[in-house]
C-alpha cells in the first residue's frame, strides 16, 4: 500500500476548477517530483494534501487513514510536514523561535532539544544565526530555516513547494543536496518544482502536471529522457 | 501640585484605555479584524459587576470574577457566532458585522437593564494617599487602576514570551497559513485571543466605572473608541504599543481638559491621532508592513 494516495482529486477556487481529477501515489522512502508550469496546479495539490484546502471531490489517504477533510493542524501530528512556497518563515521571530514552532506538536522537551541539535548539525548556519530575526536571513538561509522548521516535527513525509525558487545557483545546489540527505535519512519526499531538471535528477519517480491534469508519469530518468518533457520543461 | 494631580488622573484614565486597547490590539494582531463591539463588552462587564454587588449582594472580588467570566464567555461566543463564519469574507463584511455586534450588545443592555443611569459604587476600598501635606491627594481608584494595568501588562508579556499558547498567537499573527502547517489550531488561537481580550475588558469596565460611576448601555462606546485610537496611536498589533498609546492618550485627554478646554478635549485627542498617523502611519511602535518579494 502506498504511503500517500491521492485519488480523483478535484479542487475549485470559486467557480474555477484548478485540479481536474488527478490521482497519484507516493511510496514510503521515495522522492517524488511533481513538475509543471506556473498555474498547472502543483501548489494547489500540495495545499489540498496538507489540509489547507478542502477538495470538492476525491480523497487523500495517508498511511491508510483518510485525511481529505482533516484540518491542516491535525494532519501535521500524523507525521506530514509541508514546506510552503515562498518559505513563509515567521519573519519577526528569531530563527530559534521559528524552529521551536516547528516542533509545536511535540511536548517532550528533551526530544525537541535533541531534534534541534540534529537540525543545527544539518544546517550549521541556522545555529550561527539562531537569535537573529528570520526576516533578516538571506533567501537561501530562509529556505533552510523553512526546511529545518518542517523537520522539527519529525515527519515521515515532507512536502516541499518550490524550494529552489528565487535562489542563487549555489544555494539551489545546496538545497537539492539537503533534499537528498533528508531522503537518505528515511523521510519520504514529495517535491514540487519548476526546476524540472534538478527535481527529476534527484527523484525516483515524477508526475507532470498541466492545467490541473496529470499528463505524464513515470520513472524520473525516463521523464528526463522523454522528448516532450525535454521540450516543454527542460529547455532542450 | 495641581499639574501632578492632573497628570496622575491622566495616567489612571490612560491605564483603563491601555487595558481596553490591549484587547483591541491583540484581536487585530491575531484575527486581523477590528472588533468594534469590544467597548460594549466593557459595558456588559460593568453591568454584571453592578448587578452582582447591588442586586445579588456578592462580595466585591467574587463580583469582579463573575464579570470576568461572563465577559470571557461573551467574547468567545461573539467570535464564534458573528465572526468565525466570516473568516473567508471581505474585511468590510467583518467590520460591518462588528459594528452590528456593538449595537446588538448596547440594545440588549437597554432591554435588560433599562436606559436609566445606574450609579456604580467603587470597588476600591482604599484610603486616598495624601502627599505634600495634603496638597496632593491620590485616590485609591487611581492607584488600583495603574497597578492593575502594570500587572496585566507584565502578565501578558510573560504569557506571550514563555507560553506555548503565546507562541502560537505570535505565529498566527505573522502568518496564519504557515501557523496551521506547524500544527497550530488557528480557530482555537483566535478564540483564546477573544477570551483574553474580553476578560481584560471586564477588568477595565469595573475600574472605569469605579472612577466614573455613571453606568448606561452606552458607557462602553466612547472609551472603546478612545482605546481603539490608543491602539492605533501606539501601533495596532503591538502590546507595548497599546500600553504606551493608552497612557499617552489618557494624559493628553486630562491635561487638555484641564488647561485648554473641557469641551474640546475629545477633539484634541482625535487630532493627536490624525497627526500621529500623518507623521508615522504605523503608530509609535507599529511594525513596518513588509512587502512580500
Amino acid at each position: 500500500m502506498a504511503m500517500l494516495e491521492i485519488k480523483d482529486l478535484e479542487v475549485y477556487y470559486g467557480m474555477i476548477q484548478a485540479i481536474k481529477g488527478i490521482s497519484f501515489e507516493v511510496n514510503e522512502g521515495e522522492v517524488i517530483a511533481l513538475i509543471g508550469a506556473n498555474g498547472a496546479g502543483k501548489t494547489t495539490t500540495l495545499h489540498t494534501i496538507s489540509g489547507l484546502i478542502t477538495p470538492k471531490h476525491g480523497t487523500v489517504t495517508f498511511e491508510g487513514k483518510e485525511i481529505t477533510k482533516a484540518p491542516a493542524h491535525k494532519i501535521v501530528s500524523l507525521g506530514m510536514a509541508h514546506v510552503p512556497e515562498g518559505r513563509r518563515v515567521f519573519a519577526s521571530l528569531s530563527v530559534l523561535q521559528n524552529l521551536k514552532l516547528g516542533a509545536y506538536i511535540k511536548n517532550n522537551k528533551d526530544e525537541i532539544e535533541e531534534t534541534l541539535q540534529m537540525i543545527y548539525q544539518r544546517f550549521p548556519r541556522l545555529e550561527e544565526r539562531k537569535n537573529q530575526p528570520a526576516g533578516t536571513l538571506s533567501g537561501g538561509e530562509q529556505q533552510m530555516l523553512a526546511m529545518g522548521r518542517a523537520l522539527m516535527s519529525k515527519p515521515r513525509i515532507i512536502l516541499m513547494d518550490e524550494p529552489s525558487m528565487g535562489l542563487s545557483p549555489i544555494f539551489v545546489n545546496e538545497i537539492f543536496d539537503i533534499i537528498k540527505s533528508v531522503s537518505a535519512s528515511g523521510t519520504t519526499v514529495l517535491l514540487v518544482e519548476q526546476n524540472a531538471k534538478k527535481a527529476l535528477s534527484i527523484a525516483d519517480r515524477g508526475y507532470v502536471l498541466e492545467t490541473g491534469r496529470i499528463v505524464l508519469e513515470g520513472e524520473a530518468q525516463k521523464l528526463l529522457d522523454d522528448e516532450s518533457v525535454k521540450k516543454a520543461y527542460l529547455g532542450e | 501640585m495641581s499639574f501632578i494631580s492632573y497628570l496622575l488622573n491622566g495616567i489612571s484614565l490612560g491605564s483603563v484605555y491601555a487595558i481596553i486597547a490591549l484587547g483591541y490590539t491583540m484581536v487585530y494582531g491575531i484575527a486581523k479584524m477590528l472588533n468594534f463591539a469590544h467597548g460594549d463588552v466593557i459595558m456588559i462587564g460593568s453591568y454584571v459587576a453592578y448587578m452582582a454587588i447591588n442586586n445579588m449582594g456578592l462580595p466585591i472580588p467574587v463580583s469582579i470574577l463573575l464579570s470576568v467570566i461572563v465577559c470571557t464567555l461573551l467574547g468567545m461566543m461573539m467570535e464564534k457566532i458573528a465572526y468565525k463564519p466570516l473568516r473567508q469574507a471581505s474585511k468590510l463584511a467583518v467590520l460591518i458585522t462588528a459594528i452590528g455586534a456593538s449595537y446588538f450588545l448596547q440594545n440588549i443592555a437597554l432591554l435588560i437593564f433599562g436606559a436609566n443611569t445606574k450609579s456604580f459604587s467603587s470597588v476600591v476600598n482604599m484610603e486616598p494617599i495624601q502627599l505634600a501635606g495634603g496638597q496632593l491627594i491620590i485616590s485609591g481608584e487611581t492607584i488600583a487602576t495603574v497597578v492593575a494595568c502594570i500587572v496585566i501588562m507584565a502578565c501578558l508579556m510573560t504569557f506571550m514570551k514563555y507560553s506555548k499558547a503565546g507562541h502560537a498567537m505570535l505565529a498566527v499573527s505573522e502568518d496564519s497559513g504557515a501557523a496551521q502547517l506547524m500544527g497550530i489550531n488557528v480557530n482555537a488561537t483566535i478564540s483564546l485571543t477573544f477570551a483574553i481580550g474580553s476578560a481584560l475588558a471586564a477588568v477595565a469596565g469595573v475600574l472605569l466605572c469605579s472612577a466614573y460611576p455613571a453606568l448606561t448601555p452606552y458607557t462602553g462606546a466612547m472609551p472603546g473608541i478612545k482605546a481603539f485610537v490608543a491602539a492605533v496611536f501606539g501601533g495596532i498589533g503591538s502590546i507595548p504599543g497599546a500600553f504606551i498609546g493608552g497612557i499617552l492618550l489618557g494624559v493628553i485627554e486630562i491635561l487638555s481638559r484641564a488647561y485648554i478646554s473641557s469641551q474640546l478635549s475629545d477633539a484634541i485627542v482625535f487630532s493627536v491621532l490624525i497627526i500621529v498617523l500623518v507623521v508615522k502611519p504605523t503608530g509609535l511602535l507599529g511594525k513596518q508592513i513588509q512587502e512580500k518579494v
